[in-house]
């Protein structure tokens, strides 16, 4: 069903409170997410912007039919064009074939590469308007890699200034409100850093020349229209400044300790480390998460959110732990900036574990500050305590 | 020396900045960038470059 944003936006999009994970199995939806598809009614065109996922095509359809005839679309803007956007682009156009797709040239292409369709396309640039009528327009700005080539936001002038903006700003929560005031704010800035963490952290430097870029436009701006989660009603600068703080090599203070572990002697040493810590500098948060029990996203974001990661695995057939390979993979792709990092392990005799892992991590673009701790077999009391005097000794070198 | 844009995603590369984070020295010009060299932001090849506007 429609919801009224102003007396002529409306979201038409599709709350998702089933999902649990996104992009395949790659990404962890803790809280669902929606696919938001906005109408806008101007006073000679009336536009839609983006779809939704291609399950829920025919309910698309269908529910803007309730809304509009279809045939009073004018155009369509396709901001994105991954599947949870343009999924329900063909039973659309299906209906009403040849209405305009607005969309960027990398935009057509992955469009027509998906779905391989000739349809009436538009290409469009940054400063490209789309006339609606009565002095109000839809204007243009390119996006490219927040997060896809194709990528681009929309502002329209009408309503104090609405600035859709596809997946930045986005979170995957669901929520039966639309707005940002209206939904418990701890859950949904969790939600707002995990999405930014997770999908956007790779592409910091474009984040930070778009988000200059706009402002400095001045443009009046009353609410921004993410295609995921709520809609920044209060206070929208507010999360773009947020994006500001996380695209600069953003850290709290707050140290990660990640591990797995096959007979509790890595979990050992990851605990009497953090003992280390806790004893050394008593306003550091220190985190542990075991790998292979924990969701990777989740722990991710924990190490977007950490100044320092500590990494343990045994060694395992001359190499590390699978769970602990995997979010190597994971945070090598993400390219954190300024973090520092050590590893850590057991080993009963080759004991290649800890130095195959710093190496994986000074690759993976993180300042690894030492050459890590191992322990033999199960850690004594004298093996654990070299592992909180690790601890201690790891703080000092983080100053 | 020129600058060079991602065809891709619109990435400039600055001989004059270089790209310090994958290890690239301030001051190499774009022909002189070693050939795995890839765009810090999107991952495509110097073949997918074309000289600044």
């Amino acid at each position: 069903m429609a919801k009224k944003i102003t007396d002529n936006i409306s979201w038409v999009g599709k709350v998702d409170w089933e999902l649990k994970m996104f992009h395949g199995n790659e990404l962890s939806t803790r809280r669902g997410s929606s696919y938001n598809a906005y109408l806008i009614r101007g006073a000679s065109k009336t536009v839609l912007l983006d779809t939704v996922w291609g399950p829920y095509d025919k309910e698309f359809v269908a529910r803007l039919k309730e809304e509009i005839p279809l045939d009073k679309i004018d155009a369509i803007v396709m901001q994105h064009n991954e599947t949870d956007h343009s999924g329900a682009l063909r039973e659309l156009l299906r209906e009403i074939p040849g209405t305009p797709v607005y969309c960027t040239a990398k935009g057509e292409a992955i469009l027509r590469g998906h779905y391989h369709q000739d349809w009436n396309y538009v290409n469009v640039k940054t400063g490209d308007k789309l006339d609606l009528g009565g002095g109000e327009s839809l204007t243009f700005i390119e996006a490219p890699m927040l997060h896809w080539p194709d990528t681009m936001f929309s502002y329209y002038n009408g309503c104090g200034g609405v600035l859709f903006s596809n997946d930045g700003f986005g979170q995957h929560y669901a929520s039966e409100s639309l707005f940002n005031d209206e939904v418990p704010q701890a859950e949904m800035m969790r939600e707002a850093e995990k999405y930014f963490a997770n999908i956007l952290a790779p592409f910091c430097p474009m984040v930070t020349r778009k988000v200059k870029e706009i402002l400095a436009m001045n443009l009046p701006l009353a609410m921004i229209c993410p295609s995921h989660g709520v809609i920044w009603r209060r206070d929208p600068a507010s999360i773009v400044q947020q994006y500001l703080l996380w695209a600069d090599a953003y850290a709290e203070n707050q140290i990660t300790i990640v591990y797995d572990t096959m007979w509790n002697g890595t979990r050992a040493m990851a605990e009497a480390i953090a003992r280390g810590i806790e004893a050394a500098d008593g306003a550091v948060t220190v985190k542990l998460f075991n790998a292979a029990k924990f969701d990777k996203n989740n722990i991710l974001t924990e190490i977007f959110h950490s100044k320092a990661l500590l990494l343990g695995s045994p060694t395992i057939n001359n190499g590390y732990s699978y769970a602990v390979a995997g979010l190597l993979e994971m945070v090598k792709g993400l390219k954190l900036k300024k973090k520092s990092a050590a590893a850590f392990g057991c080993y009963g005799w080759s004991g290649e574990g800890v130095k195959l892992l710093s190496e994986h991590l000074a690759s993976a673009g993180f300042n690894v500050v030492d050459e890590g701790i191992r322990a033999q077999w199960n850690p004594d009391a004298a093996a654990l305590a070299a592992c909180e005097e690790y601890g201690k000794a790891f703080v000092s070198k983080l100053q | 020396m020129k600058k060079y844009t991602c065809n891709v995603c619109g990435y400039e590369y600055d001989p004059a900045a270089g790209d310090p984070d994958n290890g690239i020295a301030p001051g190499t010009a774009f022909e002189d960038l070693p050939a795995d060299w890839v765009c810090p932001l999107c991952g495509v090849g110097k073949e997918d470059f074309s000289p600044a506007e």
